[in-house]
């Protein structure tokens, strides 16, 4: 049984990744990429899929927003996979990114600051 | 306190980091223990968060006796986020490098004390994972887990190969103030089965 199988729909304005835990959205439009659920995924090779939605969105745009206010969990692979994101952004050039963050869930308050480490020129938004 | 410093406890034993063998007797704890292979690894890794999510619900029922200070719905928040982070990670960490060829079951403790939150998580470990861990606490010291932090993070964003072993422990001990311990013990000599404990201690 494949509980955590993920699909990607790659459709005319929208990429999306869903599962049974969790769910990741890019609205073309608005340039963000909404993450709702929990991220526990088993190291890089499970990541790979989001880490291919992210990269294609970066293709498109040079605006991007994550939108992580609704992902209540994330493990340390998943954070790693979030750090690897914003070096090759960081590393790309030209590109302003934003992640908006949900002060009341614990890991982003205590860990998203360690993003911008990696990138000064990272926004992280906690306004809700 | 030096962290490279590792005590033989006896001879089958050693420790290193911030292990306190002498827990305070507690009456409240809740403690998971699974064999690793009784279920295919899919179903297996989704009981971890499964299981974290569970221990953070549970012990928030204690919480109000233990301590007047948390009551708000936002210190309860925090606290389940803190304890599902911890127990979620060090599942993780037990279900990665537990020895496979042998059949000794994986336990995660979180026991309430008074002042602090003690997680103690137990697995098997082969001879290479066991000098892997030895290796990674050797880089540890007091003083330089943040900075640790930092290179580990922009080191395996930058490498292809390299795994996040280790950013678990060190998030805890950057983000979560977390004093980390581990003891090692040979629980067989023949065949050889090593089993390492970690203890995760949070100040409440």
């Amino acid at each position: 049984m494949e509980t955590n199988q993920s699909k990607i729909q790659n459709l005319k304005s929208e990429l999306q990744i869903s599962a049974e835990d969790y769910c990741i959205q890019y609205d073309i439009s608005s340039s963000i990429v909404d993450f709702h659920g929990s991220l526990l995924l088993n190291g890089a090779e499970e990541y790979a899929p989001i880490v291919q939605l992210l990269n294609e969105v970066v293709e498109q745009q040079p605006i991007i927003t994550l939108n992580i206010q609704k992902l209540r969990m994330l493990n340390s692979s998943g954070f790693q996979m979030l750090s690897k994101f914003v070096i090759k952004v960081r590393q790309q050039g030209g590109i302003n990114l934003i992640i908006k963050g949900n002060p009341k869930i614990s890991w982003q308050a205590r860990s998203l600051q360690n993003l911008q480490r990696l990138m000064p020129a990272l926004e992280v938004d906690f306004g809700l | 306190m030096d962290t490279n410093q590792s005590k033989i406890q006896n001879p089958k034993s050693k420790i290193y980091g911030n292990f306190d063998e002498n827990l305070p007797p507690s009456q409240e704890y809740l403690r998971i223990q699974f064999s690793p292979s009784s279920v295919p690894i899919k179903q297996q890794w989704r009981n971890n968060g499964l299981s974290a999510n569970f221990m953070a619900d549970f012990l928030l029922t204690f919480f109000p006796s233990k301590s007047g200070a948390i009551n708000t719905e936002e210190q309860k928040n925090e606290i389940q986020g803190i304890i599902c982070y911890v127990a979620n990670e060090l599942l993780e960490n037990a279900m990665k490098f537990t020895d496979e060829r042998v059949q000794e079951p994986v336990s995660l403790t979180l026991y309430l004390l008074s002042d602090r939150l003690v997680f103690l998580s137990t697995n098997s470990i082969s001879s290479q994972s066991k000098e892997k861990l030895q290796q990674f606490i050797q880089r540890l010291t007091p003083s330089n887990f943040n900075q640790l932090y930092a290179e580990q993070l922009e080191k395996s964003a930058l490498d292809e190969s390299n795994s996040s072993a280790g950013l678990g422990i060190l998030t805890m001990m950057n983000d979560y103030l977390a004093k980390v311990g581990w003891k090692l013990e040979k629980i067989q000599d023949q065949p050889e089965i090593i089993s390492v404990t970690t203890m995760v201690q949070l100040v409440i």
